[in-house]
């Protein structure tokens, strides 16, 4: 299973980050083998709109089954739920804390979005 | 000749000032609210029958699912972010994100992605007198998208030689930035205050480079001497008229009374600025 974490830098030890859309970094963790990836999400920090929905793209073509982030919005939670992709929702702790809640069935998986889209 | 009131701040008085300019003067005119988010001006005029609304579209993007193979070109160049692509699968579009370039139409290589009208808006058109007519967008509730419904209330007046005086959107975003670009000259209303006062510093700024003719009205002046003063002489700024600060205006006017039901001398010079600022913009012009 691979598993997405919004982070805000490149290690297990790193935090969470709890804003999905322009999340600085998401880590892509595989549970087979324990390895990771990093995907740079710089260019939605700058994003004038959509922020969210671009992020959501990049978490569904990086093939994740998982989502662990701090919030949602409508528009990407729909991508996301399109593309079956569970997102559970995290405080921003160790990200290898949030991984470990997150198989230990402790985070609780978002059934809808939990925020309002924002605008400009 | 177009002349948009504007401000920076909100509250200042754009919609007071606009109404009592459209009032003041005695020939036909055109009274646009361009302030579409949250426009006003026709709460000040009667309701008549006299009144022409039609609806304002966009044309978004509809993929086409079997003729899309989701090679993502159509996110790539959407700089709104309003079109998604997951590989295998078809484009997913979010049309009250659109900015309807057309870039995603263009770059489809299987012809998958065609325009369909998407409403964002509408546009009243209504005589408040004899020979004066106010024309007032509408963005739709939930659209972000303001320009486009700012862009179809102008063209009504495109071909207009007449006087034609714009209530303008707050801030000096893309809203007030479309409606001051068709203008010939702004009038910003100020009000004395910290805030007022920085707000106008931007707008001014924006205005300055944009390359339109301005000038100021203070409004709520509690002294003919105030911080907004003290920045137009410093600028070389004009000041047109300042108003002083009366419960007066205010009583009157959440009666649904003008300006000048509240202080009519005002007529007069409004009247006279107005024609003031018509010879100095015809002197540029020619």
């Amino acid at each position: 299973m691979r598993i997405a974490i919004s982070a805000g830098g490149n290690s297990l030890n790193d935090k969470l980050q709890s804003r999905f859309g322009r999340a600085d970094k998401f880590l892509i963790y595989d549970t087979a083998d324990e390895s990771f990836i990093i995907i740079d999400n710089k260019q939605n920090l700058q994003a004038a709109q959509g922020a969210g929905i671009q992020s959501a793209q990049n978490i569904v073509n990086s093939g994740a089954h998982v989502l662990i982030s701090g919030h949602c919005g409508p528009k990407a939670f729909s991508i996301l739920n399109s593309s079956n992709i569970k997102i559970f929702t995290s405080a921003e702790i160790a990200i290898s804390e949030a991984i470990q809640l997150m198989l230990d069935g402790k985070l609780t998986e978002l059934q809808n979005s939990d925020v309002e889209g924002h605008w400009v | 000749m177009k002349i948009a009131i504007a401000s920076g701040k909100g509250g200042t008085g754009k919609t007071t000032v606009s109404i009592a300019l459209a009032n003041a003067m005695d020939r036909p005119l055109k009274l646009l609210d361009c302030d579409v988010e949250e426009p006003n001006c026709h709460l000040f005029y009667k309701e008549t029958s006299d009144f022409e609304g039609m609806n304002i579209y966009q044309q978004v993007p509809e993929v086409d699912p079997k003729k899309c193979d989701g090679c993502g070109k159509c996110a790539e160049i959407c700089q709104f972010n309003s079109i998604m692509s997951i590989k295998g699968s078809a484009a997913m579009v979010f049309p009250e994100m659109c900015h309807a370039c057309g870039g995603c139409f263009l770059i489809c290589p299987q012809s998958a992605i065609r325009e369909i009208p998407f409403k964002i808006g509408a546009l009243a058109t209504e005589k408040i007198s004899a020979e004066k007519e106010l024309i007032t967008g509408f963005l739709d509730i939930g659209i972000a998208m303001a320009p486009p419904v700012i862009k179809n209330v102008l063209k009504e007046v495109e071909n207009y030689d007449g006087l034609v005086i714009i209530d303008s959107p707050p801030g000096t975003s893309c809203p007030f930035v479309t409606t001051v670009k068709a203008s010939d000259f702004v009038v910003f209303v100020a009000e004395p205050t910290p805030f007022g006062l920085n707000d106008l510093q931007i707008a001014v700024e924006t205005v300055r480079e944009i390359g339109i003719p301005f000038a100021v009205i203070i409004n709520r002046a509690t002294s003919s001497n105030n911080i907004i003063t003290e920045y137009c002489i410093r600028e070389n700024i004009r000041v047109l008229i300042q108003i002083e600060d009366s419960r007066k205006v205010a009583e009157v006017y959440s009666n649904g009374g003008t300006l000048i039901d509240a202080l009519p001398h005002l007529k007069n010079d409004f009247a006279t600025l107005l024609r003031e600022v018509e010879s100095e913009c015809s002197e540029v012009l020619q």
